[in-house]
């Protein structure tokens, strides 16, 4: 019996002679053996479709295809697509054209299987119709979601590719006081890499001598750990290391805020979830790594768990930590409820419960750790807050901080996930042990056990109000699960405590939450930072009150909305950019030109009486930056290199939103350059200086702000330099794109550059930009420094027969301030669309007893391009003083409302209330049949 | 971890019964093996020394009409039944299952004999299959025999496929006049990629007379069986409102369905069986009525 088997096939056109290992995949082949990085794998058990790629004709999925069997076949890879002239001119395929200027293209790592999927059904079926291109791709995941993107891209495509005619190009709206750069539309930096397939994400890195490090993870919920055997792991061959937590060096615990969380749970302490690490192992393979974990012994006493809030906060529940179960007590008080609700005419009251969501980036965590000769630590990472990851590893190893250097690679989705420590401080540990270097990339399974997830909660509305619906009274009460670690649990649900009455001017205000410890996996960040949950809740409430007040829905909030002038529950006056009322109005003159007068009746299909679609309404509002009196600031960087190129740096994350294309805006706006002059290196702690968390939409704003004042900096100090120099006025200078006019000569931006070096100065300026001071949470002031505002109508499509729910068209605004970057901006709201949908619909991320059942993208079912629904979109810019150009964030705003929008539809469709989430299609049925009115 | 040792593609069935002979391990026949792979790679299938492929072997590729019957090839890309024109003629409820199984990139390998052979009961190749009375062609070093499909199944999972037997075809009864098939299914848009419940129909009729009926439902048991109560409320007679209501009334009481954690309770199953099978068998007998 050989080991060994030897295969031929065609890629991309060229032989290739392969031994193939047995038990190997194709994408093992492609990626490893032949270097096509272009292959992605983003679960491994073929339910995404990254790692698409074309067998004789047909698309197939390599990550489940024996390598073995590709024998004589031939395949195309995303590599393969593009025409290269002899001369290294790129041509690319129509379909990598149209995705690029589609904006299909944000964090990018689906794309090459996106790419592939499309290129094989053109082959079938050259001019497909949308519901065919739904069909192929089907089962091409997206989280950034740019589906209707990605549509939109293949139908061009196909008619270039038909018609031979140049590529149609959508026409996306301008910012409405558009500069010259910013505002304008642009397409991102990094999307040729992105569709050729040469982008390179952290698994893509191959760095000589490296061995891979695999965890052993606890995998019950709560226990003690009495004793783990590494001898008979350590003895297999080719396992390099194996640490346990009696090897940490320093620091034992890690966490953003709080340090609660065991890089590894020591003999005698407690295992709080399932993800806790027990031990770490390198090994000169994955699989012998793999093979080393099954061989540690550990043995475990199973203790009483706490999985579940409101029980983690009775007498007598099993303590999480000890001190107890209460991370945090928030507290929301303004005005007097007693009298609120005594002289309010209505009363309503409901509980409300979210499930826990998963991020599902399709890029697994990965970080790879060497050591350098000068025995610092390098860790390449995607990282959103690679100063935090730089600190954090360095603790545990007990170095400084300078000692360690985190160099961030391209992310493919974070959506908040990628804040917390993933295997940073592991591959570290086992770098520095073994001298070589480490990649500890987690699978999927490894992935939806241990990250931080969404917060669960509970969440009691009461609201009063007067007959004409005027609201007087809010009180909320929340639980939250921030599972086994403090993560960021506290700002999440501060931020789900402060937005839990909605954004209303009400009177009287109380809210109480409880953020609680349990023994499920912890909760963190997530796009929509817990007023997603909150927002769920009240919005649904205010159309219980006026259904109950028998006013339209619409003009219920309209009486009730922020607005200028308005001051907030948390004592905030609003003094600008409150675009909340001009959100409402566009969003309801399109509807009800769509829909007419009445949207929010039912309305059956006469063919199919058990269908009946009906229209939901949902406002919502989410602060931009950290806000609470949390110092928010942002470095940036600017230097004019000697080839005439200005290149911005900022430690601040990219994760598909296009930050690297509002920062190359801004800086362009600022020095009068176009794109091609203006380069963005990112997320480098020994290059570039320190952005801030990549958080709270915070981005656009902050480290938007920075860049901005370093442009202005920079250009005033490059005036005054030129202007000593060439003894000539300092309004004689003007920058142009790639040159300067000095007096009557013109310069190339090289030239000065290499002429300043020559005088000694480095044209480089850094500016730390620091946002407007706010206040905490109960001290009244301006808690936040600017407000994103929306509103969203949805229609839905209820079968009555069984329960089912589909959403067809959502209709959104969303006040950003300024759109500084349209294309991108459009990637958010369809992508926020689509998440929210997919939250509602389709996402169940389901414990028992702390262990996470949902542990495959099989189970935990993140939106296909099916469901993507007609998508109508109206920005609105009320532009916020301090913004830069006067914007504000967008990444969290575009998907709060989405959530209420439908299940408000699918009551006003059936009359069922959904108060849990996501959409459970029995219980919609059940609801329906208690009603007895017969279809 | 190593998942196997050895894949071997057979070209022929001599090659593949040579290669199961010649070794003493585990050995296990590969069709598609999209959902084989998924087990060995998660560790949930035993241990396996060799794979060997049978793709290629020639008689597992046929699709095509021989004399009275519709062959289909154990090994042939559901893709590729799904897009077939004789297969939407003759056993339109294949047609309609195999372009739902798995998604388009798993349809380009996937196999029906490899969905019948994972015996899951409530694939949904594999029940159009049952509604057509599918018989299954088997190899072994022996010889040829032909099984009903329903013969194939001993427990969830479970096949009674023995180790040295090859699914070469399937073998359906052309169409005839009054004849019509079909087959759709209901999901839920969360948890488990598996269908709450399917559901195929055949049917004879000669106008409004039910001449014949086949009626599958997935899952109704640990193994695929026909919903044989309710295909005797409706065989021949004419179809009435209170025959319809009868067949509904047989479903109630006679299909077993189960609760499954996080997918569907029994009585959700029920509730929605009805308009499963009243949009199902309507577009049958519309067929047939064609």
């Amino acid at each position: 019996m050989k080991d060994l088997v030897e295969i031929k096939f065609t890629v991309n056109g060229k032989q290739a002679v392969i031994s193939v290992a047995p038990g190997e995949m194709l994408s093992d082949v492609l990626r490893y053996k032949l270097g096509l990085f272009g292959t992605k794998i983003g679960c491994n058990e073929a339910e995404c479709g990254a790692c698409t790629v074309v067998i004789d004709g047909q698309a197939v999925l390599s990550c489940n295809y024996p390598a073995a069997k590709a024998n004589g076949k031939n395949i195309v890879t995303i590599e393969g697509l593009a025409e290269e002239s002899l001369k290294g001119d790129t041509k690319l395929h129509p379909l990598q054209h149209a995705f690029i200027e589609h904006g299909a293209v944000q964090c990018g790592f689906c794309i090459p299987g996106q790419i592939m999927t499309s290129y094989a059904l053109l082959q079938k079926n050259p001019a497909p119709q949308v519901p065919e291109i739904k069909e192929a791709l089907k089962d091409t995941l997206c989280r950034c979601a740019g589906y209707p993107s990605i549509i939109s891209a293949i139908q061009a495509a196909s008619e270039q590719i038909q018609g031979g005619q140049d590529l149609y190009i959508p026409q996306i709206p301008e910012a409405r006081n558009a500069g010259k750069m910013v505002g304008t539309v642009h397409n991102r930096p990094d999307a040729v890499l992105k569709v050729t397939g040469k982008a390179i994400y952290s698994d893509d890195i191959q760095l000589d001598g490296m061995a891979h490090a695999r965890v052993k993870r606890a995998m019950v919920p709560a226990a003690i750990v009495e004793a783990i055997g590494i001898s008979k792991a350590l003895a297999i061959p080719g396992v390099l290391a194996i640490l346990t937590a009696a090897d940490l060096p320093f620091e034992k615990n890690h966490g953003l805020i709080i340090k609660d969380w065991p890089v590894m749970v020591a003999i005698g302490e407690k295992v709080r979830y399932v993800g806790d690490a027990l031990a770490i192992v390198a090994a000169e393979t994955r699989e012998i790594a793999s093979e080393a974990l099954l061989a540690i012994e550990v043995k475990l006493r199973r203790i009483d768990a706490v999985v579940d809030p409101v029980s983690a906060q009775k007498a007598g529940a099993p303590e999480v930590h000890a001190g107890g179960n209460l991370l945090k007590h928030i507290k929301v008080r303004k005005g007097d409820m007693d009298e609120g609700f005594q002289i309010s005419d209505v009363v309503i009251e409901n509980t409300f419960f979210t499930n826990p969501n998963d991020h599902a980036f399709l890029e697994p965590e990965c970080s790879i750790a060497r050591l350098t000769p000068e025995g610092r630590i390098e860790i390449y990472v995607g990282s959103q807050i690679p100063y935090d990851d730089r600190e954090q590893v360095a603790r545990v190893l007990g170095v400084p901080d300078e000692r360690v250097r985190i160099i961030g690679q391209l992310i493919g989705g974070g959506f908040g996930g990628k804040e917390d420590i993933a295997g940073q401080i592991h591959a570290a540990l086992l770098a520095q042990v073994t001298g070589r270097p480490v990649k500890l990339l987690f699978d999927r399974q490894e992935s939806l056990i241990v990250h931080p997830k969404r917060h669960a909660t509970q969440i009691s509305v009461k609201l009063g109000s007067d007959l004409e619906g005027n609201l007087i009274a809010a009180q909320t009460t929340l639980f939250g699960d921030t599972g086994a670690y403090a993560s960021l649990g506290e700002k999440v649900m501060t931020r789900a405590t402060t937005h839990s009455s909605g954004p209303y001017e009400i009177e009287n205000v109380r809210a109480d939450c409880y953020a609680m410890y349990t023994n499920n996996p912890p909760a963190g960040a997530f796009r929509g930072f817990g007023v997603l949950q909150s927002a769920f809740a009240v919005e649904s409430m205010m159309d219980t009150l006026a259904q109950k007040l028998e006013i339209d829905p619409i003009e219920l909030r309209k009486k009730n909305v922020l607005k200028v002038g308005s001051i907030t529950n948390t004592g905030q006056l609003l003094k600008e950019s409150v675009g909340l009322s001009e959100c409402i109005q566009k969003v309801e003159s399109a509807l009800k030109q769509l829909a007419g007068e009445y949207p929010f009746l039912p309305r059956q299909n006469a063919d199919h009486p058990e269908m009946v679609r009906a229209w939901g309404f949902a406002v919502a509002y989410k602060n931009t930056g950290l806000g609470g009196g949390a110092p928010d600031k942002a470095g940036a960087e600017i230097e004019l290199l000697i080839d005439g190129i200005f290149e911005v740096r900022s430690a601040s994350a990219e994760l598909g939103q296009g930050l690297p294309t509002v920062l190359q805006l801004i800086a362009a706006e600022e020095l009068k350059q176009g794109l091609e002059n203006v380069r963005v290196l990112l997320s480098d702690t020994d290059l570039t200086p320190d952005g801030g968390p990549t958080t709270a939409s915070r981005q656009t704003y902050v480290t938007g702000n920075a860049v901005r004042y370093a442009a202005k900096t920079l250009q005033q100090s490059l005036i005054s330099e030129l202007s000593e120099c060439y003894d000539i006025s300092p309004a004689e200078i003007v920058f142009g794109k790639g040159n300067v006019q000095i007096g009557s000569v013109s310069w190339s931006l090289a030239d000065i550059s290499i002429k300043l070096r020559e005088d000694g100065i480095i044209p480089k300026v850094l500016y730390t930009y620091e946002a407007p001071e706010t206040k905490p949470l109960g001290q009244g002031g301006d808690m936040h420094v600017a407000f994103s505002f929306a509103a969203q109508a949805a229609q839905v499509e209820v079968n009555r027969a069984t329960g089912e729910v589909s959403v067809l068209h959502v209709i959104a605004a969303n006040d950003v301030g300024f759109a500084i970057n349209p294309l991108g901006l459009k990637g958010q709201v369809e992508g926020g669309i689509l998440m929210g949908i997919g939250h509602t619909l389709t996402e169940n991320f389901i414990l028992d007893h702390g262990e996470v059942v949902t542990d495959r993208l099989a189970s935990y079912r993140i939106p296909s391009i099916t469901y993507t629904p007609e998508i109508t979109s109206f920005i609105v810019e009320h532009p916020t003083t301090d913004g830069p150009f006067g914007a504000k964030g967008v990444g969290e705003i575009v998907l709060i409302p989405t959530i209420p929008a439908i299940t408000n539809a699918v009551y006003n469709a059936v009359g069922v209330r959904v108060t849990s989430l996501p959409i459970d299609q029995e219980i919609v049925l059940r609801e329906i049949n208690k009603q007895k009115i017969l279809v | 971890m190593t998942i196997w040792k050895e894949y071997l593609l057979a070209n022929s069935l001599k090659q593949a019964f040579q290669y199961l002979e010649s070794s003493n391990h585990m050995t296990c026949w590969v069709a598609g093996g999209t959902d084989l792979m998924l087990e060995v790679q998660q560790g949930r299938h035993t241990l396996v020394d060799r794979m060997v492929d049978l793709n290629t072997i020639p008689q597992l590729g046929v699709l095509e009409v021989q004399g009275d019957d519709l062959l289909i090839g154990a090994g042939v890309p559901v893709s590729r039944i799904a897009t077939s024109e004789i297969v939407k003629e003759h056993a339109r409820a294949v047609s309609e299952a195999t372009r739902l199984i798995g998604g388009p990139q798993v349809r380009n390998v996937a196999t029906l004999g490899g969905n019948v052979a994972h015996a899951l009961p409530a694939a949904d190749g594999m029940i159009s299959l049952v509604a057509m009375d599918a018989i299954a062609i088997i190899a072994q070093q022996e010889g040829i025999e032909e099984q009903p499909i329903l013969n194939l199944f001993k427990g969830p999972g479970i096949s009674s496929l023995t180790k040295n037997q090859i699914i070469l075809q399937f073998r359906i009864k052309q169409r005839e006049k009054g004849e019509g098939s079909a087959f759709q299914r209901i999901m839920r848009p969360q948890g488990v990629a598996l269908p709450i419940l399917n559901l195929a129909v055949w049917v004879k009729r000669e106008d409004d007379m039910v001449l014949d009926i086949r009626v599958a439902f997935g899952p109704s048991g640990p193994v695929p069986s026909r919903a044989t109560s309710v295909e005797e409320t409706l065989r021949g007679k004419h179809l009435t409102p209170a025959g319809m209501d009868a067949a509904l009334a047989a479903i109630a009481t006679t299909v077993n369905f189960r609760t499954s954690k996080n997918r569907a309770t029994a009585e959700y199953r029920h509730q929605i069986a009805r308009q499963l099978f009243m949009k199902t068998f309507s577009s049958a007998w519309e067929r047939a009525g064609s």
